[in-house]
Order: C-alpha cells, then sequence, then structure tokens
C-alpha cells in the first residue's frame, strides 16, 4: 500500500516522541485503543496557568498512519488551549495526512486520544481544587 | 548489493534463468510452438513431447508414475480439482472432510464452499508448534469420511506436517489423503508412494518456475477417481480440460530437474543463512520463533517482536521485501489466523514478520538485513506505549483496553 508523503515524513521523522511524569497535576495523559486491534497511542499534554498546553509528547503502538496521525497531532496541539485543542476533529487530520479510507480508524484514534488527555488533566485539576479547599 | 533485497521467496520465487532460457524455445516461430494435442503434423508432436518430457521431471520429483500427474494453472486450482473432484465423485459413499484451520485459503475457502454445497468439514486445530496432533486426526475420521486434506509445508510458519504418519492413518482407515505441497516441491523430499499420499497440489512459481502453472498428482494404484471442474476438449484424461501451455509445462518441469538434483546442497546453504539471521535477531530482547523450528523448512523465520505492530515495521524496513502476518493493509485488521490458530496471542500474532530466503540470497544480504532489522525494531520501541509499560513492569494482559 502506497503511503503519502506526508505520512511518510512523519513517520520518518516524528515529532514529540516522548513520555511526561504522569504524576505531574500539570500533565494530562490520554491512552486510547487497544493491542488487539493493532493499535495503541499514548497522548500527553503538559497545561499551565492559563490552560494553553505548552507541551505534548506521544507513544505510538501501530501502522504508519497511525504514528503519523498522533505526530501531527503533537504539533497541532502545542500553543493552543484546552478549548481549541479539544475542538480538532479527525477529519482535518484525516485530510492532513491524506489518509485512504482504510486508514481513517488512524485519525479517529488521534481525536479519542486528546480527548482523553483533556479529561484526564481537567479530572486531575478538578481533584486537587478540591483538595485545596478541603484544606 | 541490490535494494530492497527479496526475502520473500514464500510468496514467490524468481524464475530461475536456466528455467527462462528452456522456456523460450516454446514460443516463437522458429521454436516449438504447436498445439501439444495436435496430432496430425509435427509441430504437435515436438511440443507434445516436451509436455511428457516435463510432465516425467514433475512426477520425478515426487516419486510418482508420470501418468499419475495433470497439469492445471496452479496449487489453488489442484487444491480445488482435488477437493471439490472427490467431494463430487465419492459424495454418495459419504460427505464428511477433514483438514487443519492452518492451511492455505485455497482448501479453506474450498471446504467452505463444499459445507454450503451440504458437505460437512472437521477443521483440526493445530498444538501451539504448528503441527497436528495424530491422535486427534485419526479420532476425528467417521464412517462418512471421504476425504482428509493436510498441507506439506505451512506457507506462513515453514512448519512440516509429518505426511507419511498421516498417510498411514488414512490409508488404514480406507480414507483418501489430499495434500497441499506447493511450499515444499524442492525444499522437502517427497515420495507420494512411502507417504500414502493419494493427491498432491504442486504449483511452479514456488519453486523458481514461472507463476501460472501447476500440476496435481492423482494416484492410480489404487485409483483414485475425479469428478472434473474445467470441462472441454477432455485433455489430462478427462480430469482438467484445456490446451496445455507448452512453454508453461517445460518450465515446471524444468524447474522440477534442477530442483531434485540441487535440493540437498541447497537446503544446506538455505538452512546456514536462516540459522545466520536467526542468531542475528535472537540478540533482540522480546523475539518469539513462531511456529516450530526443527519440523520446519530451511529457509522460513517467522518471528515476532513483541511491542512493534508489524505493519509499521515493514513500512521502517523498506529495504527488504518481507511480509507480515499483520494483514492491517487488506484493511480487515486481523492477525494472521495461522498465529491465531497457534494461540499466539494478538500483540504477538500482531508483531510478526515472516522472513523467506531462497536460492539468490547471499550471505552479505542476510548481514544487511539482520542489521536492519535490528536498529528499526529498537527505534519502534522507543515509539511504543507497549514496550513503555513492559518495561515499567505492567502486565499488559492485566490491562482493560478499550477496544475500538
Amino acid at each position: 500500500m502506497a503511503y503519502s508523503d506526508k505520512v511518510l515524513e512523519h513517520y520518518e521523522h516524528p515529532r514529540n516522541v516522548g513520555a511526561m511524569d504522569k504524576s505531574d497535576p500539570s500533565v494530562g495523559t490520554g491512552m486510547v485503543g487497544a493491542p488487539a486491534c493493532g493499535d495503541v497511542m499514548k497522548l500527553q499534554i503538559k497545561v499551565n496557568e492559563q490552560g494553553v498546553i505548552e507541551d505534548a509528547k506521544f507513544k505510538t503502538y501501530g501502522c504508519g498512519s497511525a504514528i503519523a496521525s498522533s505526530s501531527l497531532l503533537t504539533e497541532w496541539v502545542k500553543g493552543k488551549t484546552i478549548e481549541e485543542a479539544g475542538k480538532i476533529k479527525n477529519t482535518q487530520i484525516a485530510e492532513e495526512l491524506a489518509l485512504p479510507p482504510v486508514k481513517i480508524h488512524c485519525s479517529v484514534l488521534a481525536e479519542d486520544a486528546i480527548k482523553a488527555a483533556i479529561a484526564d488533566y481537567q479530572t486531575k485539576a478538578s481533584g486537587k481544587g478540591s483538595k485545596a479547599d478541603a484544606a | 548489493m541490490r535494494k530492497p533485497i527479496y526475502l520473500d521467496y514464500s510468496a514467490t520465487t524468481p524464475v530461475d534463468p536456466r528455467v527462462a532460457e528452456r522456456m523460450c524455445k516454446y514460443l516463437t516461430p522458429d521454436g516449438e510452438f504447436g498445439n501439444p494435442a495436435s496430432r496430425s503434423h509435427p509441430f504437435g508432436w515436438h511440443a507434445e513431447e516436451a509436455v511428457e518430457e516435463a510432465r516425467a521431471h514433475v512426477a520425478a520429483l515426487i516419486g510418482a508414475d508420470p501418468k499419475e500427474v495433470v497439469w492445471t494453472s496452479g496449487a489453488t486450482e489442484s487444491d480445488n480439482l482435488a477437493i471439490k473432484g472427490v467431494a463430487n465423485f465419492y459424495g454418495k459413499k459419504g460427505k464428511h472432510i477433514i483438514t487443519s484451520k492452518t492451511e492455505h485459503k485455497a482448501v479453506l475457502d474450498t471446504c467452505r464452499q463444499l459445507e454450503r454445497e451440504g458437505y460437512e468439514v472437521t477443521y483440526l486445530d493445530p498444538e501451539p508448534n504448528g503441527l497436528l496432533d495424530l491422535e486427534k486426526l485419526g479420532a476425528a475420521i467417521r464412517p462418512d469420511t471421504i476425504l482428509v486434506s493436510v498441507m506439506h509445508v505451512n506457507n506462513e510458519i515453514g512448519v512440516i506436517q509429518d505426511l507419511a504418519a498421516i498417510g498411514k492413518i488414512t490409508r488404514e482407515r480406507g480414507v483418501l489423503f489430499h495434500s497441499d505441497a506447493a511450499q515444499s516441491t524442492g525444499k522437502v523430499p517427497i515420495d507420494v508412494n512411502a507417504m500414502n499420499v493419494d493427491l498432491l497440489s504442486m504449483s511452479a512459481h514456488k519453486t523458481y518456475g514461472p507463476k501460472g502453472v501447476g500440476a496435481l498428482y492423482v494416484r492410480r494404484k489404487p485409483r483414485v477417481r475425479l469428478e472434473a471442474q474445467m470441462h472441454g476438449g477432455g485433455h489430462e484424461r478427462g480430469m482438467r480440460s484445456g490446451t496445455l501451455a507448452t512453454h508453461q509445462c517445460v518450465g515446471m518441469g524444468e524447474a522440477f530437474r534442477l530442483a531434485k538434483e540441487e535440493m540437498a546442497a541447497e537446503t544446506e546453504r538455505v538452512r546456514m543463512l536462516r540459522d545466520r539471521l536467526l542468531n542475528a535477531l535472537k540478540d533482540l530482547p522480546e523475539v518469539y520463533v513462531n511456529g516450530d523450528l526443527d519440523r520446519r523448512v530451511a529457509g522460513n523465520l517467522n518471528m515476532s517482536f513483541n511491542f512493534v505492530e508489524g505493519e509499521s515495521l515493514i513500512m521502517a524496513l523498506k529495504d527488504i521485501a518481507v511480509s507480515s502476518g499483520s494483514a492491517c493493509t487488506s484493511a480487515s485488521l486481523e492477525p494472521s489466523y495461522v498465529l491465531r490458530a497457534l494461540g499466539r496471542n494478538d500483540e504477538l500474532a500482531h508483531s510478526s514478520i515472516r522472513f523467506t530466503i531462497g536460492r539468490f540470497t547471499t550471505q552479505e544480504e542476510i548481514d544487511y538485513a539482520a542489521g536492519l532489522v535490528k536498529e528499526k525494531v529498537s527505534k519502534l520501541r522507543e515509539l511504543s506505549p507497549l514496550w513503555e509499560m513492559h518495561q515499567e513492569g505492567v502486565d499488559l494482559s492485566k490491562v482493560q483496553w478499550a477496544a475500538h
């Protein structure tokens, strides 16, 4: 199967590969997918006081399109507020990478990953808030 | 060194130049282009001689009589003709067929079609090493069983089933025995009489012959009857009509003649290269060989690289031509049914690569491939959240994954 140049570029030079401290309250972690389906994406965002994503890291087990989708996503979310990042749609990723129909699920997974990371951050943030109230 | 390096000899082989040279003599106006069925002039007689000489070479490789060899278009057609042909002819005697879950689709889908036509099929589970437990095979035979179909060498994992032991059982129980030998001709000695095989499917293009031609061995003593699936001019003793492709038959004959002559030396050389590749890749942690390593053809190495997904690995290995057990590219997103039948978990099934080595593989190519695989597996593991979890000591089988 032929991959688009953009998929190949991200696959060969993936951006923002790595991991951040899961226990850091400013870090949100989203892990989606399943090994049985052939892809697992882990996306992490570091959010500052203003709600802006300062840094993003990913690790992906999956095909080239899944790796490219998550690599592209980390580039896109950096500098965005969590509200803006939460509005990224899988169709935008699929279009940018020219994914064929059989690989659309990779972009869906990437959208799920950023949503999961944001949700994790927000859960942590609200937990921190209530703890502060109690103290 | 020419790249990409071809390490997919189980998918197909190049035609041996010695074979191609002979084939070219049976095409053009100054060659023997006649129709082998033409009885009235030398063009036909010479073509017929060439086809019969080639048939004898095919028969010689498997210890058969040339009269027992029927030309076909390939192993898929041979499988169809053998299984449907027997089922249709002996259907009044019984409608039960036994095969295994790791057969090639040409056998499995033919059996599925017969199920739709009212036949009953038992699909045996292989043991975790890919081989059949023959006690289970014997126990599956019923009074209405007419055929057992078990492949000789598996196309994905290269394991060699014990045809002689299966043939002993089927002969004693009065059941016909068919074997798909597409992956074993020229790699493993075959003797249809010693093995009590009644029908044997063969292909030219896995044994350095051309694509588009194959053969089916059909035993004459005791006689095996088939109902033809292709009707027409009554060629091939009525079992398979259609004008014979002289150059294709000549190509298969020459390829099989060379295979018989060179098998012993070639097997040793190929095994040395396979073991060299295996030894290099064994340095990596978390790698697993799929299928029995001892009862396996010399040129096959099927390995799972845990925590790395097969399709992305193949993409990283673009300088070597290999195939993956993960059929992600076919849009089915299903890992290999063969590895699943061995009981491999999904991660390992998705992480498998098949390397198949052959006549034209060099040691330099193997060393390059081994280095490349090691480098890329390590790189992809750095990218893999599963590898990270494994490093942290997480048991992946205990994780609740959100399937999608």
